[in-house]
This record gives C-alpha cells, structure tokens and sequence, in this order.
C-alpha cells in the first residue's frame, strides 16, 4: 500500500508556462525517494499536484490503483509537508497538533510531543512567532506524526542549523524503519540525502529525466581525468561533458555504465578513473 | 564505526569492511551481537536497504549469521577468516598500490625495503 502512478501529467499555468510536460512516474511503496531539481523546475507543481492542491491541465495520478482528486480516503493517507503554511497562524502548536488529528486519524499526539521537546519546538507558541527553522521544524513534526503511510516533505530542512538537520534525517529513518512506508523528499540539499535515500527522481524543466535506483543512477557515470590530449582520446565515441580543463589536465564525467570502463584505455593512457558523487552527477546532467 | 563515505567504494562495502576492522579490533567479539541495520541506519543516517546490503555480504561470508528475532552474531572463527581473506587481498590493496607510486617517484626495490625497515625501527608501523 502506498504505491503512487502518475500517468501523462501536463501543468500550463495561467500565463501558458508550461510547468509540467508529460510526466509520467510510478513511485513504488515504502522506499524513500529524492525529487532533485533545479529552482524552477516543477517539483512544487508536481507535489502539489499529487496531493491535490491543484488541479492538472491533463493526465491522471492513481494511489494504489485509486484515482486520487477528491478521494478523500486516498488524500488522508498522504501526508504532506508543504513549503507554504496553511495552518491558521494565531493558533498555538500544540492547538495544530490537536486540530491534525481531525485529519489523520493516527495521528501520534505523544510521538509529536515527545519531538517538539527533542527539538525544543515550544507547544506554547503560537505559529506565527516562529521563527523560518522553526516553522520548518514544526511542519516536520507535524508530517511524521500523522503516521500516514505516504509522506511527502517539500524542503524539510529550508532554515534548518546542522544540528536540526541531523536529528530530522535520524528522525525520519527512524519512523521509517519501525514502520515502512513511502516517503519523497524534494530538496536541494542533494549531498545530505544521498545515503538516505533508495530512489531518485530527476527533474527539469517541466519533464522526468532520470527515475531510476540510487545505484543504478550512479552506476550510470564515472569520472576520467588524465593529460588533455589522452583523455580526448579515451573520450571518442563516448558520451561525455567536460568537468574541467586546466593546463594540460581533463577532467570529464563519462555517461556510460562503469561497466564499460576501458582499463586497457587506462593503462595506455595513463589515465584515473573515479565514481561520481550524487549531487556532482546531478549537477552535470541539470547545467544546461 | 567510523566512515568517510567519500571514498571510491559503494557505501554498503564500506560498511561492511568497517564491521570486519571492528572484529578484527576486537570491539565484536566472536559470538557477540553486532549493530543491527536499524541502528546502523539510524546511527550513520543511511537507507535501511544499504546497511541491509552491507551486512548481508558479511552473512555470505560466513562472518556474522542471523539469530531469528534477536539479530546478527559474530561467526565463531569470524576474525580468522577476515585476516585470510585481508591477506590474501594484502597484495593487491597494498602493495601493487605501493609499487605503482614507487615507479612513479622512481623510487627502487631496495629503498622501498629501507623504507619498511626503518619504519619498523621507528615503531611506525
């Protein structure tokens, strides 16, 4: 259970923007996702889609098979983090914490308390003197509380100190292994969750250009450096983009499986081969 | 249990030669508990999938086994068999490294023996 089908979705806003372009995602259960993307790409839209915050200009999206606008039911068994605050500002925090149980009929009243003191988040406060970490912290809290059994978190860390940031992830993967279930996280922090998450999503400018296995995804590159006129060499007939060129020196990130390395090539060519790194390989492949 | 996580091998093999130096440093001892992939995940903030993945090289080794609801345990002979296999991998991790960067710093046999020699007088090994 859990299992999200996004089929051929497209979002034009008002001004004919073209914010989402034919989507099409299958977001298996209980396995936690990276949505990467640049600023501008669409994560919020297809977030806010998925949770029926808006409406799309086509396309459908399922949950367990279930067509999801207005399917109640489905909606309240997805929790989801938004970057905008959609609470009633005068009310206090530990007020919220009551008023989501209204919403999600599991929600853990003693689970949230018990991290609003971890994270010294006082109940007392009303939200709107919260400050922008807080308010972060807060909606966190509040999200894995509802013991929905999809969670989604739109920049779960935006004004997060490192310490926070620290004690959400262990947070997180500690709900998630008393209690497997999925989980998408968009964020630009791409380093911090790299370990965190099994599967990652990648996209831009409106369309999915990668959706695969962490794993997978970076077993699909390596890195080649060596002297400028031997690493051309090695690069013929081979995908690639450029890192770097200094002096004499190459650096360039090869788009083929690391099975395909050629350590003949490498010997002959005195040429360094090395892994690529999740944010670096997600840099390459979102610059232009 | 100390990882970098920035170095050229996946994680999960990094976690995995990590619970075999804590073996071989006696910090699990054989018939001992190791850390489950429900601390290791939460400890070293990792995927639950890839800490699982780690550990189950161990258990096809023959270096920890599984204990139905109480977790994973040292193998008895555990340490021997990481000390073999280290050996016998010695050559390729260590020396051939050695060698390579020695040839490049046209450095010869007999300083590199010197060298291993002195640092043993030294105590720096």
């Amino acid at each position: 259970m859990g299992e999200i089908k996004v089929s051929s979705i497209t979002k034009d806003y008002k001004d004919k923007r073209r914010a989402l372009d034919d989507v099409n995602l299958c977001i298996k259960e209980n396995k936690i996702y990276g949505l990467l993307g640049r600023n501008g790409a669409g994560k919020t839209t297809l977030l806010n889609i998925i949770n029926d915050k808006i409406f799309p200009t086509a396309g459908k999206i399922t949950v367990d098979g279930e067509d999801l606008i207005e399917n109640e039911k489905i909606l309240n068994s997805i929790a989801y983090m938004m970057q905008d605050v959609m609470y009633p500002l005068n009310m206090e925090v530990r007020e919220l914490f009551e008023w989501a149980e209204k919403f999600y009929i599991k929600f853990d009243q003693a689970y949230a308390n018990r991290l609003a003191k971890k994270f010294k988040l006082d109940v007392t406060k009303e939200l709107i003197e919260l400050s922008t970490g807080y308010s972060t912290i807060f909606k966190d809290i509040l999200t894995l509380a509802t013991n929905a059994r999809i969670l989604i978190f739109d920049e779960p860390v935006l004004g997060l100190d490192a310490n926070h940031r620290n004690m959400f992830y262990k947070e997180l993967l500690k709900s998630y292994n008393e209690k497997p279930k999925t989980i998408i996280i968009s964020t630009h922090l791409i380093d911090e969750v790299a370990d965190v998450i099994e599967e990652v999503i990648i996209i831009k400018k409106g369309k999915i250009i990668r959706e695969e296995s962490v794993d997978r995804f970076l077993s699909s590159a390596y890195i080649v450096s060596g002297r400028t006129n031997n690493v051309d060499k090695y690069l013929e007939n081979r995908d690639f983009v450029v890192e770097e060129t200094m002096e004499t020196l190459k650096i360039a990130t090869v788009l083929e499986s690391t099975a395909k390395k050629s350590m003949g090539l490498k010997e002959e060519l005195k040429l360094e081969f090395s892994k690529v790194e999740l944010q670096k390989l997600f840099i390459t492949l979102t610059n232009s | 249990m100390l990882l970098k996580f920035k170095d050229d091998k996946a994680v999960y093999i990094q976690l995995a030669e990590s619970i075999e130096d804590d073996i071989l440093r006696e910090i699990f001892n054989e018939g001992e508990k190791i850390i489950s992939t429900t601390e290791i995940s939460v400890k070293l903030k990792i995927n639950p999938a890839t800490a699982l993945k780690g550990i189950n090289i161990l258990v096809d080794e023959g270096i920890v086994y599984k204990k139905r609801g109480l977790g994973m345990f040292v193998v008895k002979g555990a340490k021997e068999k990481i000390m073999l296999k280290r050996k016998n991998g010695f050559f390729d991790s260590f020396i051939v490294p050695v060698l390579g960067e020695a040839e490049k710093l046209e450095i010869s046999e007999d300083e590199i023996v010197k060298m291993i020699k002195g640092a043993k007088a030294n105590g720096r090994n």
